[in-house]
């Protein structure tokens, strides 16, 4: 198993609302590996997204505790944690989450400008196959490539994480398909450790783990011995 | 409760930050206008019950000596319904602890106690007893300004002889709301100017005045022609040495009442409208921009079933109430303010009561206004999300397609940040929404501006009056005009340096048929101590003959340099002349001609004259020199110019600025809800955004900062508009305020374009502070699950 990049142990999150409590991830334990491509498959309010916002620096536990390397996530403070957001993870939204009044390459300049050592924006565009387009706003491109770019803009800052939340649940087949290539083509290029949640079953097909969940809990996990390429996918 | 009442309450609550503010905004404006038109009119009608309560007359005149008997001939006058003889005089008082000379306006009481007209308030004690030559009343603010009360003793010098007098009681006279002693500039000087009532018999022995008087007032009846009657009574008194007689537009302490009466209902018709319009345009916009961001709810209840016109109904009902809560808290602020300016004013006037009025049209109006902006900025945005299709209306609006400033392939990003960049796109796709928001930031300083200028107004006319024009150190005025000597007289008095001989006459000044009564005043060409300052503010010489007059009276007459006017000469040999117009006058007291003394001599037919003169003396001898002064019985009056000067500011001047305090204050209230609803609205519009920035790695403080850079440069922006608007808004308020009896320059410091845009500043930094723990709040883990 590859170095170890993020280690859960009894990471439990309950939500209050109002006078309700809802448990949301419950004593979860788990060991991610660095470069490791992981899906997480599950009905609506089974807990990944919980799970993925937590590791992603947005949203913190109840319980348990959670390190990122040799860091332990659940101690850190509002501004260490936007520190390691800014430093090591980048984000893929299921609605892509662009600044409509910046062009794809400032989108993608946006984080550039905040990062210690990023890639520079043409070159991030250029992974995701839109160097052409990169003078246009958002509202001139399709959902595909908005998406792409949104993946350049995670990608621009070499994340060590990409933490997608239903990077596809947007698209068609066939644009989707090629955002899960960029994806792995990211992965494979920079090493990035990928968490995809997805309700797609067949995308389980291309990451070497799959991670089921149901009720808060992860119910099973799934290793793939190999790994399906993304033009191999249908759905 | 229909449930739609129910979320009407409850989005009140949610929003109340912003419903306080946008209701701060609207009572702004009405407070402004309850308080101004509120306290005016109660001010207006507690003159007038004071005046008719008391019988204050309608035509004044004075006369050397008239016989009593020819009180009859005058009450058959047509139109005179009641007449008062009296003995009036001037007289010079010795204060115990007062080195300075005072003066006594010496008022004679009937047998009967009280007069038939300008019957006396009594406040404290009694009135003299009839007969007695030592017991008098005097007016409440000479009482204070010596700590008088029953029983306190002074002497006045009474026809050439020193009299001990005992004070029996304190009063109030409707003649004397305003007491202005004999050269005192424009502001009572409480200590050195007192009004003496004492009994007419005791006096008439004092002065030989035995079954005489030496003054007349007159009540005429409705619908009577004052001109006729002053007419006429002139014709009567001239062979008795009658002064001309006046009516109450004349009579000092009505005409500077009704000044600053005036004065406040020009504020009044000038400032709250201009608050209550910009209040108006501002909630027009900010509502807007908040029923815009309910969008989505009134997709989601298109699509369970509601019609058009009931959602439209349920958002118009949401900013009615909005403007209501403005009214109620702007009618309350409105009614307490006025309530507090009126007893401002009523003290300083010392009415003996108050009246207050109350003005339910105020609130109607107000009302009125700000509902009708702020439903038709509902009704703008309305029209166009109620036409949308359910599914359409209950998605945010699709986004704008951004244009590039610049060719494509010029990188603008490589001088300035992304930040910056997606503000400036930001105001370049929003124009209007950009420019309205900096118009409303622009005219919030504008109406800071008109409020706070009236200090600089009142500086540079201290600065004009008491330091270019009138740099005597004291008047000193007399009984009666005396011969040309006593110049030499006053001149070798102990301690002082200069002297300049004056001489007034009564007038009236006519071109076409506009006519005032004026002061001519005849001066020394080369005067030193009180120079003519002209427009520009440059030194006017007088010419050997023709008029110089003050440029207000040169406006009210139309008349221009080089024209004739007509004069007629109201004292002495009564006669009318003409005289041409040789210079225009910036001054701003009072209207005026000015004229060199010897052609004014020439003109009266009499031998040089003065009536007062104005001096400069050394400080060091004023003792001895207020000694000398107290023992010349010929003197009526000394007033130092260093008192009357402290006397302005700590009266007229202070209320022209604490009006302006209030005024700032409302305005202030308002640049504060425009800026705060102006950074929420900012705040809600880009939430999405600003919480992506978040996700993707910008600390708080980064995201705050791009929230605020587009304020900060609106509100900067919009400073030097808002100078200029606010410079205009000055100009029409002076030119509302300019009367014949006090002007104001129109004077506008750095400074206080500095504090006006401070305070808006302030108010942006405020809106910041509270802006950052909502930018704290973000919800970040909401912005990736929603649609954009």
């Amino acid at each position: 198993m590859p170095e170890t990049i993020f280690t859960a142990k009894g990471l439990t999150k309950i939500y209050a609302s109002g006078e309700v409590e809802v448990l949301a991830l419950h004593d979860v334990d788990l060991e991610i590996g660095a470069g490791e491509v992981v899906v997480l498959l599950g009905p609506s309010g089974s807990g990944k997204s919980t799970l993925l916002n937590i590791m992603g620096g947005i949203d913190s536990a109840t319980r348990g505790r959670l390190f990122f390397r040799d860091i332990e996530l659940s101690a850190l403070d509002e501004r260490r944690l936007t520190d390691y957001r800014r430093k090591h993870v980048g984000f893929v939204f299921q609605f892509y989450n662009l600044i409509p009044s910046l062009t794809a390459y400032e989108n993608v300049a946006l984080v550039t400008e905040i990062s210690d050592n990023p890639m520079r924006p043409e070159e991030a565009l250029a992974h995701v196959g839109l160097e052409d387009r990169m003078h246009h706003f958002p509202a001139q491109l399709s959902g595909g490539e908005q998406q792409r770019v949104a993946i350049a803009r995670a990608i621009a800052k070499r994340p060590e994480v990409l933490l997608c939340d239903e990077p596809t649940g947007a698209l068609d087949s066939r644009t989707g398909i090629r955002v899960i290539e960029a994806l792995l083509d990211i992965n494979a290029k920079l090493g990035a450790t990928v968490l995809i949640i997805t309700h797609n079953a067949s995308i389980q097909n291309v990451a070497d783990r799959v991670l089921f969940f149901a009720d808060g809990h992860i119910t099973r996990t799934q290793k793939n011995e190999k790994r399906m390429a993304a033009s191999e996918l249908s759905w | 409760m229909r449930a739609l009442d129910i979320k009407l309450f409850r989005d009140l609550r949610r929003l109340w930050a912003q419903v306080l503010a946008i209701a701060l905004v609207v009572a702004g404006g009405v407070a402004s206008l309850v308080m101004a038109v509120g306290s005016y009119r109660s001010l207006e009608e507690t003159r007038t019950a004071y005046y008719e309560r008391h019988q204050f007359a309608d035509v004044f005149a004075n006369v050397r000596r008239a016989p009593k008997t020819l009180a009859t001939r005058i009450a058959e006058i047509p139109g005179v319904a009641a007449v008062d003889t009296r003995i009036a005089k001037l007289a010079l008082l010795d204060i115990p602890n007062f080195s300075q000379p005072a003066t006594g306006q010496i008022v004679s009481l009937p047998e009967s106690g009280q007069p038939a007209l300008n019957r006396l308030h009594v406040r404290l004690g009694r009135l003299p007893e009839p007969g007695s030559l030592k017991e008098v009343a005097v007016n409440e603010n000479f009482a204070n300004a010596h700590a008088f009360r029953p029983g306190s003793r002074f002497s006045a010098i009474l026809n050439g002889r020193k009299r001990d007098l005992v004070v029996t009681g304190v009063v109030l006279s409707p003649e004397f709301i305003y007491a202005i002693g004999p050269g005192d500039m424009m502001v009572p000087d409480d200590r050195r100017f007192g009004i003496i009532w004492m009994s007419e018999r005791a006096l008439a022995n004092v002065y030989d005045l035995e079954d005489a008087f030496s003054s007349v007032t007159l009540k005429l009846s409705r619908g009577a022609s004052e001109p006729e009657v002053i007419d006429r009574l002139d014709a009567l008194l001239d062979r008795y040495g009658g002064r001309a007689a006046y009516g109450r537009k004349n009579q000092a302490s009505h005409e500077f009442l009704d000044h600053e009466l005036d004065m406040l209902n020009n504020m009044s018709r000038t400032l709250p409208p201009i608050f209550l319009l910009v209040a108006a345009f501002l909630v027009n916009l900010t509502l807007g921009r908040l029923v815009a961001l309910e969008r989505e709810q009134i997709g989601l209840l298109k699509a369970v079933g509601y019609g058009s016109l009931v959602i439209a109904s349920h958002y118009i009902k949401f900013v009615i109430v909005i403007v209501l809560i403005g009214v109620a808290i702007g009618g309350v602020a409105g009614a307490w303010l006025g309530i507090l300016v009126t007893k401002l004013f009523g003290d300083f006037f010392r009415f003996p009561f108050l009246v207050f009025i109350q003005s339910p049209d105020l609130y109607v109006t107000a009302a009125g206004l700000s509902l009708a902006a702020a439903i038709l900025g509902a009704i703008r945005v309305l029209r166009d999300v109620v036409t949308l299709p359910p599914a359409v209306a209950m998605q945010p609006p699709a986004p704008l397609v951004f244009r590039h400033f610049l060719p494509a392939n010029f990188a603008l990003g490589r001088f300035v940040s992304q930040p910056v960049m997606m503000m400036l796109r930001n105001i370049g796709h929003h124009p209007f929404r950009a420019g309205f928001t900096m118009l409303g930031m622009a005219l919030a300083t504008a109406i800071l501006v008109v409020s706070l200028f009236t200090r600089d107004t009142m500086e540079q006319l201290i600065y004009v009056t008491f330091f270019m024009a009138d740099r005597q150190d004291a008047t000193i005025s007399f009984i009666e005009k005396r011969p040309q000597h006593v110049v030499h007289q006053v001149a070798s008095l102990p301690g002082v340096l200069a002297v300049e001989p004056y001489r007034q006459v009564a007038a009236r000044i006519r071109f076409g048929n506009i006519e005032r009564r004026i002061m001519l005043s005849g001066r020394p060409r080369d005067s030193d101590l009180s120079r003519i300052i002209d427009v520009d503010l440059r030194v006017v010489d007088l010419p050997e003959s023709g008029l110089a007059i003050s440029d207000m009276l040169g406006k009210v007459l139309g008349v221009n340099v080089g024209d004739s006017v007509e004069i007629d000469l109201l004292e002495e040999r009564r006669r009318t002349i003409s005289l041409p117009i040789v210079a225009k006058v910036e001054d701003y007291f009072g209207i005026r001609g000015m004229m060199d003394a010897g052609a004014l001599s020439r003109l009266m037919r009499e031998a040089p004259a003065v009536d007062s003169v104005q001096i400069s003396f050394d400080e060091n001898r004023r003792e001895p020199l207020f000694d000398a002064l107290k023992a010349m019985p010929v003197v009526s009056g000394l007033a130092l110019q260093r008192v009357s000067l402290a006397n302005f500011r700590e009266t007229l001047a202070l209320l022209i600025t604490s009006m302006a305090g209030i005024y700032t204050g409302l305005a202030a209230t308002i640049a504060f809800g425009v800026v705060y609803n102006g950074a929420r609205i900012s705040l809600s519009e880009h939430a999405r955004e600003l919480a992506t920035l978040r996700v993707i790695g910008f600390g708080r403080g980064e995201v705050l900062r791009i929230l605020l850079l587009e304020l900060a440069l609106l509100t900067l922006i919009a400073q030097p508009p808002g100078w200029a608007i606010g410079y205009g808004l000055a100009w029409i308020m002076r030119t509302n305020l300019a009367g014949e009896l006090m002007r104001v320059p129109l004077t506008v410091s750095n400074l206080t374009y500095v504090l006006a845009s401070a305070i808006v500043i302030a108010a942006a930094v405020l809106s910041a502070l509270v802006m950052r723990q909502r930018v704290n709040r973000l919800d970040l883990v909401s912005v990736l699950k929603t649609r954009d």
